[in-house]
């Protein structure tokens, strides 16, 4: 094996290959060139193919990735309309004045900021504890793990019909189980916070079981000995949980902070469908509109593709400038341990 | 959360745990203790909070619209299910939504697989100049909001005429970081470096190594992005609600908000859609649900 392996590696200096039988001059000659031609097309294949075998993606990320990227840029620097989204009129810093200057940016900004928190927060946390028994010897383990994905299974919109229901005012399940056990009802498509919340829950509800695997697979991870030294010490369960556990996750704690982060400042489908009036709105006084949804209504219901190209780049300096305080965190974080 | 149970039970079967055995308090390693039945509380609790609002849509949609505006809610199932079902399918043009969803998720998790294979193993197993650099950009554009592009692409299919076409759809889906990620994670531990170095000696080129070595090594992880990929492209919403119509030709999900956002006021009939465009993927996850963990517990270390 690491004979041939030898001569192969090296077909250039090898001349005729150990296991044939050395024949005339000419054949030998004809031999090597036909070796060397063998040997460049080896070379030529061990040179670009990789490329080869990456181009692909990185052509289709130019065409439908960063070109269109940089063109919303472009784009949001003229008025379009979006009955005919070709013709571009430049209008400068226009369209961001205008944005800036509408309150319902600002409201969609903090809805948005509201409804990551209230869904991402809880999700992760109650993802973290279901990962922790999920993590036990547990019977039937496949079972309740596949079970958790269930709702991931479940797309946005049928999750949001369903909870829109589920939501309902006066005949919703859950105000008549609040009223059930002697609460007020509660109006969650007009109240402020209600209404946040309750499209909140469509978020947690659709991922938790998801970050939940996903915790639990760097859980998994984790080697035992580190546990088994943390209990020859003396740690209670609690204490190997926040001293062992925790430290070894962070890395996956971020990862997944990260990926709600940015599905967070995305959220359009839950809100679009959550609304009783069925516009684009966010709820009557725009309680529930994220950023998604204002972007939504200022192209394609107000037809203003320029405008709606400016909120687009807006969101992104707002998720570089969240991206960079989160990776200025996780150094502080680790700078400390 | 301290008890544990000394003996496991040899059965799987997911019940709650019965009580009467007998406990030890020896805590040791964390990973492998046996669950207590706080913990199947809680498991339970999950449980009926993951799957209610699903049975509940079908509950909902055996019922008839006047049932459903009447406290207390129902909580068992009338008998105008398939009624409600068969007019759901005709009235949301469910029937065109499922073929254009299939093909649709079809063709781009088939393609996303097959490049994020061959993209996954030269990140793996192949030197070249600009590895690392060039990973890092495959990981950054996981990073970059798909919201960012719709505009310029939206545009593009104004441009070329393309709306209401499947093409609009699923050209865009197949640039997928995450696959080339995933697909590099695997077969970095799963294909020994031998095993390629053995092809070589024996004179194969570059593609016959994917044909002949890398293809079959990657076959469980390829399943697994395949079926992922299926998913996310099923219940792909954002850019499909753009570009394609409920008339026109809809995906599952694009009908689905039609059904919810038109001035239908029979809610069971909404629940109906709900429901029947939800099934066909808790089907393939009751199917290949332990593959489907497997594969997302796989992608998510070191992730």
């Amino acid at each position: 094996m690491t004979t041939r392996h030898d001569t192969a590696a090296s077909p250039v200096k090898g001349g005729a290959a150990p296991g044939r039988p050395p024949g005339g001059n000419t054949s030998a000659e004809a031999d090597h060139k036909r070796r060397a031609k063998l040997s460049r097309r080896w070379q030529r294949d061990m040179r670009w193919s990789p490329y080869a075998f990456v181009s692909p993606f990185f052509l289709l990320f130019l065409a439908f990735g960063l070109f269109p990227l940089i063109y919303t840029g472009w784009a949001s620097l003229h008025t379009v309309e979006l009955t005919a989204p070709t013709d571009m009129k430049w209008t400068g810093f226009d369209n961001y004045t205008r944005i800036f200057d509408d309150e319902f940016f600002w409201n969609a900004a903090k809805n948005t900021l509201w409804i990551g928190i209230i869904s991402t927060v809880p999700q992760l946390l109650m993802a973290m504890g279901l990962a922790h028994i999920l993590n036990y010897k547990l019977r039937g383990s496949t079972f309740y793990r596949v079970v958790m994905l269930a709702p991931y299974a479940t797309s946005i919109a049928a999750a949001s019909l369903v909870f829109v229901l589920l939501f309902g005012r006066d005949y919703g399940m859950i105000n008549w189980a609040l009223d059930l056990v002697g609460l007020d009802k509660i109006d969650w498509q007009n109240g402020s916070w209600a209404s946040k919340f309750a499209v909140s829950t469509i978020v947690i509800w659709r991922w938790t079981g998801y970050n939940a695997l996903i915790y639990l697979a760097a859980m998994q991870a984790i080697p035992q000995d580190l546990y088994e030294s943390a209990a020859l010490d003396g740690a209670s369960r609690w204490r190997q949980f926040i001293h062992v556990t925790l430290p070894s996750l962070r890395p996956t704690i971020l990862f997944t902070v990260v990926v709600s982060t940015i599905g967070a400042s995305q959220v359009f489908g839950e809100p679009l469908l959550f609304d009783a009036n069925k516009g684009a709105s966010g709820g009557s006084q725009h309680q529930f509109q994220t950023l998604g949804l204002y972007l939504y209504e200022q192209g394609w219901v107000n037809q203003h593709l320029g405008r709606a190209s400016a909120i687009a780049w807006a969101m992104f300096l707002i998720l570089i400038v969240i991206g960079i305080i989160n990776a200025v965190i996780s150094r502080r974080l680790r700078a400390s341990s | 959360m301290t008890t544990t149970m000394t003996k496991p039970p040899a059965d799987a079967a997911p019940e709650p745990s019965r009580r009467g055995r007998r406990r030890s308090k020896a805590a040791r390693a964390g990973g492998t203790l046996h669950a207590g039945p706080i913990a199947y509380i809680i498991l339970a609790l999950f449980t009926i909070g993951s799957l209610f609002p699903l049975v509940w849509s079908a509950i909902a949609a055996s019922r008839d619209n006047q049932r459903l505006a009447q406290t207390p809610p129902p909580f068992w199932f009338g008998g105008n299910l398939f009624d409600k079902l068969e007019i759901a399918w005709k009235d949301a043009n469910l029937g065109e939504a499922f073929l254009n969803t299939t093909i649709v998720a079809g063709i781009s998790s088939l393609t996303i697989v097959f490049l994020s294979t061959i993209a996954g193993f030269a990140f793996a197993k192949l030197r070249f100049r600009g590895r690392n650099a060039l990973m890092l950009i495959v990981i950054g554009t996981m990073m970059v909001p798909p919201q960012l592009s719709i505009i310029p692409l939206y545009q593009l299919v104004a441009k070329l005429d393309w709306s209401d076409q499947l093409q609009a759809v699923i050209l865009p889906s197949l640039v997928n970081a995450f696959g080339v990620f995933f697909m590099r994670q695997y077969l970095l531990q799963a294909l020994p470096d031998e095993v390629i170095e053995a092809a070589r000696v024996d004179g194969a080129s570059s593609w016959r190594v994917v044909w002949h070595v890398v293809f079959p090594a990657a076959r469980p992880a390829m399943a697994v992005l395949g079926m992922l990929m299926f998913v996310q492209s099923w219940n792909d919403f954002l850019w499909p609600f753009l570009v394609l119509t409920q008339n026109g030709s809809p995906t599952v999900q694009v009908a689905l908000a039609g059904l919810g956002r038109g001035y239908t006021p029979d809610q069971s009939l909404i629940m109906a859609g709900a429901l029947l465009g939800t099934l066909p993927l808790l089907l393939v996850f009751a199917i290949f649900g332990k593959q489907i963990v497997g594969g997302i517990m796989q992608g998510a270390v070191k992730g």
